[in-house]
């Protein structure tokens, strides 16, 4: 801590995180031309969080950042988290264009 | 008047004052991840629908122009954390300096930004009437197409075709991607052009020599917006460059 209460990085430690950040857009580049599937996204958007979070941590001092302040990082990642995952699970769960036919019909009337 | 880092009457201590500053900044930055989820999330289901005709067009972006990008605007959060830096030890001449090699690398990448819309314009890719998916496969040598990668994009194409159910829905959906992609670049763009004036402002500021140990709260919050938008494009390249990179 400096006198005046915030934290300083030094220049090492944020070129480190330079060339991680450098080394990371490599590998992301480098596993796309890989065919892997269904993991092919979920291996780059793993090595995007990876550098997120190095950027957050380090560029930008969460990691020397007060409770309060690293709290509300996070829940800005909570919230994050409920859009994308609530509304992904309505269109997995779902057909775009539900065919009617396949299902039996909801009422059925008895007339007498 | 300028502020000079003096306490304000409503706080107890210069770092709570200091702390509060970089609490409003962060709630700002909470906003815009949200402001941004909203269209990362149209992205996501888009690309869920249709995953032959986003990873064709993913493939049409270039992918030399968007690493170079991509490098260049992590220097520039790396100059502008520099910056940071040097205001927090009072190098009055190196604040400046930081911060115009940071504005030097956002135009950087806004130049680079420009020739890749230039190509999508002049290949046929703005959604819209001219819009057209083929026409690099058709015109190679408008769009500088020849031996292996011409080959390999009429076959994208074909397969496209096929796997869509006809020419009209790969142009459909290929207009839903580019129709994202200019969207989500151009929004990040944006970012950029502020974040490119908010420097220019700072520059006007430092070159007085005004920000050092005591007061640098400004370099501090335009750094944390600053690498908030490089972190949109950590997110971005992937999602838009390396859909299918496999298969080219």
């Amino acid at each position: 801590m400096s006198e005046n209460g915030h934290h300083v990085v030094s220049p090492k430690l944020y070129a480190a995180i330079l060339a991680a950040l450098l080394v990371g857009t490599w590998i992301t580049v480098q596993a796309a031309k890989i065919d892997l599937g269904p993991w092919n996204i979920v291996l780059a958007l793993f090595i995007a969080t990876v550098k997120m979070s190095l950027v957050i941590l380090f560029f930008m001092h969460g990691k020397y950042s007060p409770k309060r302040t690293q709290l509300v990082i996070i829940s800005g990642f909570f919230w994050l988290a409920i859009m994308l995952g609530l509304t992904m699970t309505d269109y997995k769960t779902r057909s775009p264009e539900p065919s009617r036919t396949s299902y039996p019909p909801a009422i059925t009337i008895h007339r007498a | 008047m300028h502020r000079t880092g003096e306490l304000y009457g409503q706080y107890k201590t210069l770092e709570q004052q200091k702390e509060t500053a970089s609490l409003g900044m962060w709630i700002f930055l909470v906003q815009e991840i949200l402001f941004f989820g909203g269209i990362f999330l149209a992205y996501a289901i888009n690309r869920h629908l249709y995953p032959t005709a986003f990873g064709i067009s993913g493939n049409m972006l270039s992918l030399p122009l968007g690493f170079a990008n991509t490098v260049v605007l992590i220097a520039s959060s790396f100059t502008m954390a520099m910056s940071v830096w040097s205001a927090q030890t009072s190098k009055k001449q190196l604040v400046t300096i930081f911060l115009i090699l940071t504005l030097i690398l956002g135009c950087v990448f806004l130049g680079v930004k420009v020739k890749e819309y230039k190509d999508k314009f002049d290949h046929h890719l703005i959604p819209g009437h001219g819009f057209d998916i083929t026409y690099c496969s058709k015109n190679p040598t408008a769009c500088n197409l020849e031996g292996k990668d011409l080959a390999n994009e009429i076959k994208e194409i074909e397969e496209g075709i096929e796997l869509e159910g006809g020419e009209t829905a790969l142009n459909a959906h290929a207009q839903l991607y580019f129709s994202l992609y200019f969207g989500m670049t151009g929004l990040h763009a944006l970012h950029m052009i502020i974040g490119a004036g908010l420097l220019l402002w700072l520059i006007l500021d430092a070159r007085k020599g005004r920000f050092d140990v005591n007061y640098n709260t400004p370099v501090e919050n335009v750094g944390l917006y600053w690498h908030f938008v490089d972190i949109v494009w950590i997110f971005l390249f992937p999602l838009l460059y390396l859909i299918n990179r496999h298969l080219a």
